[in-house]
């Protein structure tokens, strides 16, 4: 046995630890964050960039019978202000109360903390029980508007199929169908919702409709149960769909068949 | 190779000494490894050839009594299941869980958690709910998840508001966030806790970022199947006047409509009945 003075990041308890030290571990914790940080800050970026300063009528993206996510509905073309804020907010809303992506920024923008068993900047934490961060709790008003944006994007998205009576089938109507999935499969499967549909119930068989309200909390938990992937993947579909009909807009050729 | 043979390397544990107001320091053993062994094996191999008084808490050594919690290489873990061959190369640290207050080496005083457990007001049936009860299986199958914690309080030792803030005298934890939620959604429980484990258990200081989740060495989703369905009843009481609105005119069965329950009631380990336990599933 030889003894050996303990190094600043393995005392037990808090005291005496400087910053780097709380911080200090062997495993990479911080590729996460980091990650998360990056990929977040450019959808942040580029939203502002498309919604604001995008080429077209009022920064509006459309090409042929694509309309960009970010502009639908498209209920006002014109007026003082780019179309992107009628829409954009309730989606934005929708993803920043998201349970899912609390745990994503918590850890990597706030360091509250950065990766599990890794210890933190900040002294003073009053977690969601101060404002701003209790109107968290507001996630499901968020909720109710973000399924009438889905209900549109699938409306729109099965409007690209008629091209002035022909039948139209064009890449960018993939792109725009494969957003709508991962957007409902990301907004059906939200916390909120399978609280709503059951999860708030103690007694199903207590209940009318108890049955079916069991069944379909059962349906949104398999959903849930990968919350976090569809809140990547529908994030990237729709940037994604919106770079397409940007592309498309700009004179890039859209392949398609038309009957 | 079989289980318990040599496997002629030898490993290097680096293992916290000391009491909370003496020395502290860091020892380096040798043990040599065998096939398929735990970090419990190589503490007891020091305990029983290198340094007899080493202090360690154990019990079943099988990952069900949730005694051999404590930090392997940084990270919250049961020592009796975590295998020497899944760690990284290089000394394997071995500390005392951090947010409990240290006893002697690799033992900690986790008596705090039964304090929080007697908050929590028992499992309550209706008085003229006469037994035997018969409860629908899709009643009670989420129950059944909540019942496999086997109390090791790694959760509570992750959780960076017990950990970084100390602000455990306002917040009961993850472990107890699953206990409230298993009755919370008890067919059969009357009682009403969402308004103590807000303002008493300190709900809202739960930032969900889902480390308990990850060291549960019993799988338990206890962010997504225990504390968030309990933050979501919380803002049907809290933050929802129109489901407000609608259960008060409303009512009727499968709501929670029992009394709210106060803060400090009667309850605490081996409170029988709360996980459905004897009910039969019709």
């Amino acid at each position: 046995m030889a003894a050996e003075a303990p190094p600043a990041v393995a005392r037990p308890h808090r005291e005496g630890l400087g910053t780097w030290g709380r911080l200090r571990r062997a495993t990479p914790w911080w590729a996460q964050p980091l990650t998360v940080v990056a990929a977040l800050a450019a959808f942040t970026g580029y939203s502002i960039w498309t919604s604001f300063f995008g080429p077209g009528p009022n920064h509006v993206a459309e090409a042929g019978p694509y309309l960009s996510p970010f502009f639908s509905p498209l209920w006002w073309k014109t007026g003082p202000v780019t179309p992107a804020l009628w829409v954009l907010w309730s989606p934005l809303g929708f993803r920043a109360t998201c349970y899912y992506y609390r745990k994503a920024y918590y850890r990597s923008f706030f360091w509250d903390p950065p990766a599990c068993a890794v210890g933190e900047i900040r002294r003073r934490y009053r977690g969601e029980t101060r404002l701003p961060l209790v109107l968290n709790n507001l996630h499901r008003f968020f909720w109710y508007p973000a399924v009438i944006v889905v209900v549109f994007l699938w409306i729109e998205a099965f409007e690209t199929f008629d091209d002035r009576g022909h039948l139209y089938l064009g890449l960018g109507t993939l792109f725009l169908l494969l957003n709508a999935v991962l957007l409902s499969a990301y907004t059906f499967g939200c916390h909120a919702f399978r609280h709503l549909a059951g999860g708030g119930l103690d007694c199903y068989s207590c209940v009318r409709g108890g049955k079916s309200r069991f069944r379909l909390w059962r349906g949104v938990s398999v959903l849930n149960a990968n919350h976090p992937m569809w809140a990547w993947v529908s994030m990237f579909s729709v940037v994604w769909a919106e770079v397409y009909v940007r592309l498309v807009q700009a004179g890039m050729p859209d392949p398609h068949l038309r009957f | 190779m079989t289980d318990g043979q040599l496997t002629g390397r030898t490993l290097t544990l680096r293992i916290f000494r000391g009491l909370p107001e003496g020395e502290q320091s860091y020892a380096t053993y040798a043990v040599p490894e065998v096939v398929g062994m735990v970090v419990l094996d190589a503490v007891h191999f020091v305990q029983r050839n290198l340094d007899t008084d080493l202090a360690c808490r154990w019990n079943c050594k099988a990952a069900k009594c949730g005694s051999c919690g404590a930090e392997v290489n940084g990270r919250p873990a049961l020592m009796c299941k975590t295998r020497v061959d899944t760690l990284s190369d290089g000394p394997i640290t071995v500390q005392p869980m951090r947010s409990f207050p240290l006893i002697k080496d690799l033992v900690t005083d986790v008596s705090r958690n039964y304090e929080i457990n007697r908050q929590i007001p028992q499992f309550t049936a209706a008085p003229d709910d006469g037994s035997p009860w018969r409860i629908d299986q899709m009643d009670i199958d989420r129950l059944y998840e909540f019942r496999r914690c086997i109390e090791c309080f790694l959760c509570q030792d992750v959780c960076h508001v017990n950990r970084s803030h100390a602000l455990a005298p306002q917040f009961f934890g993850p472990r107890f966030f699953v206990r409230v939620a298993g009755l919370e959604m008890h067919p059969k429980d009357i009682l009403d806790r969402r308004e103590l484990v807000r303002e008493e258990g300190g709900l809202g200081l739960c930032n969900i970022t889902k480390c308990c989740t990850e060291v549960c060495p019993e799988h338990i989703h206890i962010t997504d199947n225990a504390i968030i369905p309990l933050k979501e009843r919380v803002a049907d009481e809290h933050w929802d006047p129109l489901r407000r609105l609608a259960r008060r005119l409303r009512g009727g069965p499968g709501t929670r409509g029992g009394e709210a329950a106060p803060a400090g009631a009667l309850g605490g380990p081996g409170d029988g009945g709360e996980g459905g336990g004897g009910a039969g599933a019709a």
